[in-house]
């Protein structure tokens, strides 16, 4: 093979993977110039016959193709994906959650890179995972409820606030702040003492209700990490340390030092397409989608599924199958009351004076026509054999 | 802090390139379609912005590919409706 057949591969028009290919499996062979043109000319015609004809229904091909294996996948599978105990929903329901475009996933998770610098050193993994995991007031010391005094006593223990790698003035500063904004709770008063790291908060009514109300959010307020993430695991794998979290916000993760930008990714695909785009969000639709098959032993060709991503994500936002999203912007008025929810589409129609122009499949079957597909999209015109002019 | 974060250089994120007026030309004619038949993508994208597209203009989408190695897609750079 020489450098004119490697330009003449290049210009070709073949798919970038059946041309590597083809070099690597030319590479190193002589080839004479008839061998190569005949080879090519072969590609040509191979590669165009495998390509999807026009009018081919690809779209009923691709439901089947899911919906018959989806047919066989275990109902209700929540399972701890052999990950350190994170609980992920997999099996029907993840697949219903993908093509539904929920909001939010039943069970977010992310998966967190680190960069080259944290990710070799199990303690510098941790650091990390301390800036990300939701830390609670109650787990740097002790809070006493103080009834006599009707007042909540807060001591923040030195060593954990050194071992967690934050400032106790940093507590006591964020904690008040914390109860008023985030949790909405704003009848107290407080007063930090920085010098041993005590600060008392007293509710503005002196009633133990109010006082063990006030305690509640004192123990629970969220003083250090991400409010959303619930939990972070960190594992080996492959040779780098990776977190795993229950719970998921991308933004803020991406803003904790030592977070790898590039490779870290959420479950959450409507917080991919708010964070990194449309085209990120369509990406994570295929890759969920096949490993959620993948998981059961399934396999569906990925060509299926990039079909149903690429319409959920036609618009610029995810848009779900069902009758919000696909199912309810088709065009023909009898092709969206075949798709549940019949009458009030038909009404909605009749009260717009919609009309049918009858192109689809859904409606010419309804009036039994033929439908515009393989043999029912030409039209045969019969000439007899032995016709005079 | 948080500035090293680019949209662009997220592995999910596909290459994303602005096209110009002729290239335009050239694809709807290829084609034989008009702009609005072109898959959209809203102005306020995080990755349309990160390429500093306006409405009107076509993105060109090089995607890798899991059949085709990698496989252009184009998309029409419009405003989000408002809900």
């Amino acid at each position: 093979m020489d450098e004119s057949m490697l330009a003449a591969i290049h210009a070709a028009e073949l798919p970038e993977r059946t041309k590597d290919e083809l070099i690597k499996d030319l590479d190193g062979k002589e080839v004479t110039a008839e061998q190569f043109a005949a080879i090519m000319k072969g590609m040509q015609h191979e590669y165009e016959r495998t390509r999807i004809e026009p009018c081919e229904a690809c779209g009923i091909v691709a439901a089947q193709s899911l919906g018959e294996p989806g047919t066989q996948m275990t109902m209700r599978t929540f399972h701890y994906a052999g990950v350190a105990e994170i609980n992920v929903t997999l099996g029907l329901p993840r697949l219903i959650e993908i093509m539904d475009a929920r909001k939010e996933p039943s069970t977010p998770t992310m998966t967190i890179h680190l960069e080259p610098e944290y990710s070799v050193d199990r303690d510098k993994a941790r650091e990390v995972s301390w800036q990300i995991e939701a830390a609670p007031l109650h787990e740097f010391g002790d809070i006493i409820t103080d009834m006599a005094n009707m007042r909540v006593e807060m001591h923040i223990k030195k060593e954990v606030c050194d071992k967690r790698k934050i400032a106790m003035s940093e507590i006591m500063e964020r904690a008040p702040q914390k109860i008023r904004d985030r949790r909405h709770y704003r009848d107290f008063e407080s007063e930090g003492n920085a010098a041993d790291g005590t600060i008392i908060f007293t509710p503005k009514n002196e009633t133990y209700q109010n006082l063990f109300q006030l305690a509640d959010h004192v123990r629970n307020v969220i003083v250090q990490g991400i409010d959303d993430i619930e939990r972070v695991v960190v594992r080996k794998e492959g040779g780098e340390y990776i977190l795993y979290t229950e719970g998921s916000n991308l933004k803020d993760v991406f803003e904790v030092e030592g977070v790898d930008t590039t490779r870290t990714r959420t479950n959450n695909i409507n917080e991919i397409s708010q964070i990194l785009g449309i085209e990120a969000a369509r990406n994570a639709i295929i890759d969920e989608m096949k490993s959620t098959l993948g998981e059961q032993g399934i396999s569906v060709d990925v060509r299926h599924i990039m079909l149903i991503a690429d319409m959920m994500c036609m618009d610029g936002e995810v848009k779900q199958i069902g009758r919000h999203g696909i199912a309810g912007e088709k065009e023909s008025v009898l092709s969206r009351a075949a798709f549940e929810v019949t009458v009030n589409h038909l009404l909605d129609a009749a009260v717009a004076r919609e009309s049918d122009i009858l192109n689809g499949v859904t409606e010419n079957v309804i009036v039994g026509q033929p439908i515009q597909l393989g043999t029912g999209d030409i039209r045969l015109i019969a000439k007899p054999l032995n016709q005079e002019n | 802090m948080s500035t090293k974060f680019n949209v662009l250089d997220h592995e999910m994120v596909p290459d994303h390139q602005k096209m110009t007026d002729s290239e335009i030309a050239e694809l709807l004619s290829h084609y034989q379609i008009t702009l609005e038949q072109l898959p959209r993508i809203y102005s306020d994208d995080p990755a349309a912005k990160a390429i500093g597209a306006k409405i009107g203009d076509v993105i060109k989408i090089v995607r890798k590919s899991q059949t085709a190695g990698l496989a252009d897609s184009y998309r029409n750079v419009v405003k989000r409706p408002k809900k």
